[in-house]
């Protein structure tokens, strides 16, 4: 996979109670949290960058290829953005066991796919659990299975909300540092909205607040993360 | 519930009345006749060509409203728009229908002298006294049964699995197929055996639009009213009642078992925090 080049989203929409208004960049390789109160405006951000909600302005573009300009017109659909996404809920189907969930996002012939698909739940540990369906899953199970079925159709960014929240607290531990290890690999840009400022610590380079629609603060969390493209 | 109080007795009389009463006529049709006789009467030609004739139209009409109905109930269950509280009521109006007011409607509509007759005879489609009239019949009195149970499927489907198949990649209709359709499933085959079982029933209106030419349009019902209908015929449209319950009820099981679940659990399950 070569290197995408940043993740830049612009957008304006009036919502139910505010007017949303932001603009973010992130960095190949870079990780930015999103943090700030529930409903302020974070998952609406990875909607509009997914391709799954238009603002009526605003434009969402990786390296030099625009996925949204509202100005020019251009609105790619989502199924062609390969913006990999894992749900709150991890939104997993319900009907297909973890392997195809896995394979889904992926090409080619039937016997290549389950290959590949083994060899991702094997890098997150639940090779075992190929065959289980996810209403058979633990809550740890299905996020990593989220996870490899997002990354499993190499996308071009990585979107988390709140990857971690539906863990209970022992589980969210083991998950932070495998979700740490995971990023530390991946050269495209990665958004994670989180409520937890540890969580944001640990796994991030970056965190904006985000409040009423508009980003209220802008931080550096590690060495060299105000430099996008470290 | 307790069944030692007062409303618990009066409950467990009003369910063991109910099932009794929905049972008697079924028992009794099988009680009446012996099984002996029951099969020379369907020995007979015009009871297996009614029967054939049954299969045949019901099969083909389930099939046109699955093809066309599954795509339509799924675009009317996951969209909001303008006048869908019409377009709602309109599907459902044929359920309330009575069968004879639907074939005459069909006849106004589609008939020779009906307002789309000229655009029917053009296409070279012959109807009325035709097995295509028939299959026209029971389009339009059972797929409302599956329109709305399926509507109603998708209307009740989680978004978010639909929204992680299009980040993955998948078009609108890999997306139909392969996430909604099969979460959809249970109410599917519910619809689907709704509607089967309204088809393989129909009279009025297939009698009134199709009319009852043996071997043609008189289908198995239709049968079972003109063997009834002549001096010495009532075992003959036992017989076929008897076949036509035992498909029936064959169609509920088969599509039942199509309509469980297996290691499926629709949405996800709540995790301690």
């Amino acid at each position: 996979m070569s290197a995408p080049g940043p993740l830049r989203i612009e957008a304006e929409m009036p919502l139910r109670e505010f007017d949303l208004a932001l603009a973010v960049e992130v960095a190949a390789g870079e990780c930015l949290a999103v943090a700030g109160p529930s409903g302020a405006g974070k998952t609406t951000l990875l909607r509009i960058a997914a391709g799954l909600l238009r603002p009526p302005s605003g434009r969402v573009a990786i390296g030099e290829e625009a996925w949204l300009d509202t100005a020019a017109g251009r609105d790619l659909p989502a199924e062609r953005r390969r913006c990999g996404f894992v749900f709150q809920d991890y939104a997993l189907f319900p009907t297909l066991s973890a392997w195809r969930n896995v394979a889904f996002g992926m090409r080619g012939p039937r016997r290549e796919r389950r290959r590949r698909a083994e060899q991702l739940l094997e890098r997150f540990g639940i090779a075992a659990l190929a065959d289980a369906h996810p209403g058979s899953l633990s809550g740890g199970e299905r996020q990593r299975v989220a996870l490899a079925r997002a990354l499993a159709a190499e996308p071009r960014a990585l979107l988390l909300d709140e990857p971690l929240s539906a863990l209970d607290p022992e589980s969210r531990r083991a998950a932070q540092r495998e979700l740490h290890d995971l990023l530390e690999e991946l050269r495209i840009p990665v958004l994670l909205v989180t409520h937890s400022e540890q969580e944001a610590g640990l796994l991030a380079d970056r965190i904006a607040t985000i409040d009423r629609g508009r980003i209220v603060s802008l931080e550096a969390l590690r060495p060299g993360g105000d430099r996008p493209g470290r | 519930m307790r069944l030692r109080s007062g409303f618990g007795l009066f409950a467990l009389a009003a369910a063991a009345l109910a099932v009794a009463f929905l049972v008697l006529p079924v028992v009794a049709i099988f009680a009446d006749v012996s099984p002996g006789r029951l099969l020379d009467a369907l020995g007979e030609e015009s009871a297996q060509e009614a029967l054939w004739l049954s299969l045949r139209t019901t099969l083909i009409a389930i099939a046109i409203v699955i093809v066309v109905g599954t795509p339509a109930a799924y675009l009317i269950g996951r969209r909001r728009f303008r006048g869908r509280a019409l377009v709602l009521t309109a599907i459902e109006l044929p359920l309330v229908m009575p069968p004879a007011v639907a074939g005459i409607a069909l006849l106004a509509a589609l008939g020779p002298h009906g307002i789309v007759g000229g655009w029917v005879e053009d296409a070279g489609l012959e109807l009325v006294f035709q097995t295509a009239g028939v299959v026209v019949a029971l389009v339009f009195v059972s797929a409302p049964f599956f329109l709305r149970q399926a509507i109603a499927a998708f209307a009740a489907l989680d978004p978010r699995p639909l929204e992680a198949a299009r980040t993955l990649g998948a078009g609108q209709f890999r997306t139909f197929a392969t996430v909604a359709v099969p979460s959809a499933r249970p109410g599917l085959a519910a619809g689907l055996a709704l509607a089967w079982g309204r088809a393989l029933g129909e009279f009025g209106a297939t009698l009134l639009f199709a009319g009852s030419l043996e071997g043609v349009t008189q289908t198995a019902p239709l049968a079972i009213f003109s063997e009834f209908s002549r001096p010495g015929g009532f075992v003959s449209a036992l017989a076929l009642s008897a076949v036509l319950i035992l498909v029936a009820a064959l169609i509920l099981v088969g599509v039942k078992l199509l309509g469980a679940d297996r290691a499926v659990e629709v949405g996800p399950r709540e995790e301690s925090r």
